[in-house]
């Protein structure tokens, strides 16, 4: 990198590695300057009843989620699925909020037959700035209580609820599984426990509601805890080939095994030389 | 040299007699030539002594290799013990030990190999089959005993002890077959079995917790626009045979917007406020359909990829299935919990000869 640099910069009187040199100071300034205010305004300091944070969501929200969900949240219906239409987002709450801008699912990268995760586009506070704004349209769900993240519940009970509701489309291993038409769950782990629970709450995409009278606020946290037992449990069998079950395992045996058997007859019957 | 010889004539080399007959096996006249063997190439082992070493030194290289596996499964299983239970512990335990045998058994087959193709004589020979029939003489012999031993047994003089036997030998393994029997349920007609579930007028909608399990009593106020719950009857454990009556009662129970449900008049009242609950039972094969999608409304069978459209009656839209999904009629009763109306109006699950009659 310093030496493509330094060739392009020959003819001027700066050192060969200055510009290498500023583009590093600057890049630390910022990522020092980011990090140190990311972390005064982290998390729990958000007021979401606060009108100024209203206002600041409401003005993030008018200039990057406006074209598709309206300028006041109602919803855009297309003429054609092609259009850049989106749901109404009165009453979704501001769990649907932090689950879908947190995980980086809004602002959807592109169409298609589901919005995917990636890097978040907001940080943590405009993210509770938007969750604010749109939950004062409409009660809905909030964010969930810290007491219900913390991983320490029945993992055992967990594990019942999550193989009755949850193993069927996640996996059981919660290695996530296909969908039809493209869709997909996708795998569950490494998700922070804030947006599972927000998942399980609000039904994000083609999700079911797993609402408080279904599975209780104290069963959530055990499938959390679940969740975090399975993550952080070695794998005792060997490879685990992606835990999506037969498809890997099948592909593996009859690639690898049968080719291994196959090169071992092809060896055995040709002739020496 | 004379081997080569040897392989190229192929004189027939028989047995005792020489000439075979064809018996009733039709002899073409114009039958294609045996061809011989291809000449016959040597291999480098055979041509250079250097060679031959190093083959004759990968072999017993390999042979040790085997010994050397198989001392280190011994080795591997006192140094990773499992005795202390750890889970990692065990993964290393089954992993050297089974390199170790792996290596042993896989030495000497390669070993083997090796030996036999680059070593070991490798001049191809003919060897004809041998006759079936045994020669005259030892036939003769053995029919003068089946013979004798009629004769002395009174096998054929003596009809009846020998007809009953036939009829004990016959009657032997009708009670084998009887046990079958106990394959189905006693006492009960496996049809009408399969044609009810545990479901009828006035039983509440519960809580699937896994198991035998039954939750509690689910409220039709509960169930939000986009739940889904996982249904068995309350009475579930009234059951003789719990498991069995789970299988054929488990339903998934759904609200949709009601705007959204495509319901026929005579079916508008099985459902409520847009509450509606199919069984979970593919009418395929039987797998629990369960992979529910919430703005599809579509029902997704893991096993043979069937779907069903849940807002339409729970009609085929893909796969192999070919019914659609019966649907529980439910209302609510006075405190507001799900009931249902009835037991379903057709069997559940996939289908059997007496389906409709």
């Amino acid at each position: 990198m310093a030496r493509a640099n330094s060739n392009v910069r020959k003819s001027g009187r700066r050192h060969p590695l200055a510009t290498v040199a500023l583009v590093a100071i600057g890049l630390l300034v910022t990522g020092g300057a980011y990090a140190g205010f990311t972390q005064t305004s982290a998390t729990a300091d958000v007021d979401l009843q606060s009108p100024e944070t209203i206002a600041a969501g409401q003005k993030l929200f008018a200039a990057n989620c406006a074209t598709c969900h309206g300028m006041n949240a109602e919803g855009v219906v297309g003429d054609s699925p092609a259009d850049t239409s989106g749901p109404s987002l009165i009453g979704v709450g501001a769990a649907s909020v932090n689950f879908q801008v947190g995980t980086g699912r809004m602002p959807l990268a592109f169409q298609g037959p589901q919005g995917m995760k990636r890097e978040p586009q907001f940080n943590e506070q405009q993210t509770l700035e938007l969750a604010a704004y749109v939950a004062s349209l409409a009660p809905g769900p909030g964010l969930p209580d810290s007491q219900y993240l913390q991983g320490d519940g029945d993992v055992a009970n967990g594990g019942t609820l999550f193989r009755i509701n949850c193993a069927m489309c996640h996996n059981v291993a919660a290695a996530g599984g296909a969908l039809t038409q493209g869709k997909f769950a996708p795998p569950l782990t490494g998700v922070a426990p804030t947006h599972v629970y927000e998942a399980m709450v609000t039904g994000p995409q083609n999700m079911p509601v797993f609402n408080d009278a279904n599975i209780s606020p104290q069963d959530k946290a055990d499938i959390i805890s679940y969740l975090k037992f399975i993550e952080e449990q070695p794998a005792v069998g060997g490879l685990t080939l992606g835990s999506i079950g037969p498809v890997a395992e099948g592909l593996f045996i009859w690639v690898i095994g049968l080719g291994i058997i196959v090169a071992f007859t092809v060896w055995i019957t040709a002739k020496s030389n | 040299m004379a081997e080569e010889a040897t392989g190229n004539a192929l004189a027939p080399q028989g047995h005792g007699t020489g000439e075979v007959s064809a018996g009733t096996a039709v002899v073409s006249s114009d039958a294609v030539q045996n061809p011989g063997f291809p000449p016959h190439h040597h291999r480098v082992t055979d041509l250079d002594e250097k060679k031959a070493k190093r083959a004759e030194r990968v072999t017993f290289t390999l042979f040790y290799l085997s010994v050397a596996g198989s001392l280190g499964a011994v080795l591997a299983y006192m140094f990773f013990p499992i005795e202390t239970g750890e889970l990692m512990q065990i993964r290393l335990h089954t992993m050297f030990v089974g390199i170790g045998m792996t290596l042993a058994l896989l030495a000497i087959g390669i070993g083997a190999v090796h030996w036999g193709k680059s070593l070991m004589h490798d001049q191809e020979i003919t060897e004809d089959r041998h006759p079936v029939a045994s020669d005259e003489p030892t036939r003769q012999t053995s029919a003068e005993i089946f013979e004798t031993a009629d004769k002395e047994s009174g096998f054929s003089r003596r009809t009846l002890v020998r007809n009953s036997l036939f009829g004990a030998l016959i009657a032997f393994p009708l009670p084998g077959i009887t046990l079958l029997r106990s394959l189905a349920p006693q006492d009960q007609d496996p049809v009408e079995l399969l044609k009810h579930t545990m479901w009828k007028k006035g039983v509440r909608l519960a809580r699937d917790t896994g198991g035998a399990g039954v939750g509690g009593a689910i409220k039709a106020t509960d169930v939000t626009i986009g739940s889904v719950f996982h249904v068995v009857p309350e009475n579930l454990g009234d059951a003789v045979d719990v498991l069995n009556e789970k299988a054929k009662a488990i339903v998934l129970l759904m609200r949709l917007d009601p705007q959204d449900l495509k319901e026929p008049e005579e079916k508008k009242s099985w459902s409520y406020n847009g509450i509606v609950a199919y069984s979970k039972v593919c009418t395929h094969v039987g797998c629990p359909v369960a992979l529910n999608e919430q703005h599809t409304h579509h029902l997704l069978c893991p096993c043979h990829q069937s779907q069903f459209d849940v807002s339409d009656q729970a009609k085929v839209v893909f796969g192999p299935a070919k019914r659609p999904l019966p649907q529980l009629p439910i209302t609510v009763d006075e405190e507001g919990y799900l009931i249902a109306q009835s037991d379903f109006q057709e069997p559940v699950g996939p289908s059997f000869w007496e389906r409709v009659k």
